[in-house]
């Protein structure tokens, strides 16, 4: 799992590519943590575009990272979202509480 | 109802989180001799990919134990696939079943049994505090060709 990201304009973008497992998920939700709390954003793109494997491991990396937002007062967006991490996605009615953009 | 396996493969992992892509992998190329869509070999990915994530995070929380992954081929086209631990095993599967239901705090989301319900045709969980959990999960493979 590779993380990267961009800081613009208090706009966060963090941009994954890998398989998002629970393997991956631990590291990962740190270095969320990290970067937003050294960027402070107003608002964060999660972009899934180059994950090429998600199972419900990525959900808790979606909720922590949109409780992460709603403590900084800011917003969250998925957007990218590849056809089988949606139905991950999907399945567990997540596009409830976060917003999705494809 | 026992059916006819055609092939199967076995393997055996220690409980590391290393081998949930191994053991996803695994049975992924295994499938593929059924000549599934791209689409049956996520959803089959996936759900391998959250029995053996469970058999190493709730199964055995803080000892590494033995999982053994079977993938078998029926009559007709059906995958079966069996995780198997012999980890601490859960009280109340009816329970354990139901969305959102997790005892992994903010790290787990719950919703592991029930994508492996939604993407298999069926799921049968036996499990007994302080022995272990079967996870059985079956899909039928659609055969390609003609009309499709
Ligand atoms: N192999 C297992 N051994 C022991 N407990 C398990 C096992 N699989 C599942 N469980 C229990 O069932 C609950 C629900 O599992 P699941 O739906 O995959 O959600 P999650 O893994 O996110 O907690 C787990 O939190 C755990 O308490
Ligand atoms: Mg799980």
């Amino acid at each position: 799992m590779e993380m990267r990201y961009r800081a613009e304009n208090r706009l966060l973008t963090i941009s994954l590519a890998g398989e998002l497992d629970h393997h991956a998920a631990k590291g990962l939700m740190d270095s969320i943590d990290r970067c937003m709390e050294q960027n402070l954003p107003a608002r964060t793109l999660l972009d899934l575009g180059g994950v090429t494997f998600m199972d419900s491991s990525g959900i808790a990396v979606v909720m922590r990272a949109k409780r992460r937002m709603d403590a900084l007062s800011g917003s969250l967006a998925v957007v990218n979202i590849p056809k089988q991490a949606s139905r991950v996605l999907e399945t567990a009615g997540l596009d409830r509480y976060v917003d999705m953009l494809v | 109802m026992r059916q006819k396996s055609t092939n199967y493969i076995t393997f055996e992992c220690l409980s590391r989180s290393a081998n949930e892509a191994f053991a996803r992998g695994a049975v992924a190329c295994f499938a593929a001799q059924l000549d599934p869509t791209l689409e049956e070999l996520g959803d089959i990915k996936t759900a391998v990919s959250e029995a053996v994530t469970n058999a190493i995070v709730h199964a055995y929380p803080d000892t590494l134990g033995r999982i053994v992954v079977k993938a078998q081929i029926l009559e007709g086209g059906v995958l079966e696939i069996t995780v198997r631990d012999w980890g601490r095993g859960i009280q109340d599967v009816e329970k354990a079943r139901e969305p959102l239901f997790t005892t992994g705090g903010e790290e787990r989301s719950g919703m592991g049994f029930t994508i492996m319900e939604s993407f298999m045709d069926k799921l049968t969980v036996r499990s007994q505090p302080g022995k272990g959990t079967k996870v059985t999960m079956r899909r039928r493979v659609q055969p390609r060709g003609r009309g499709r």
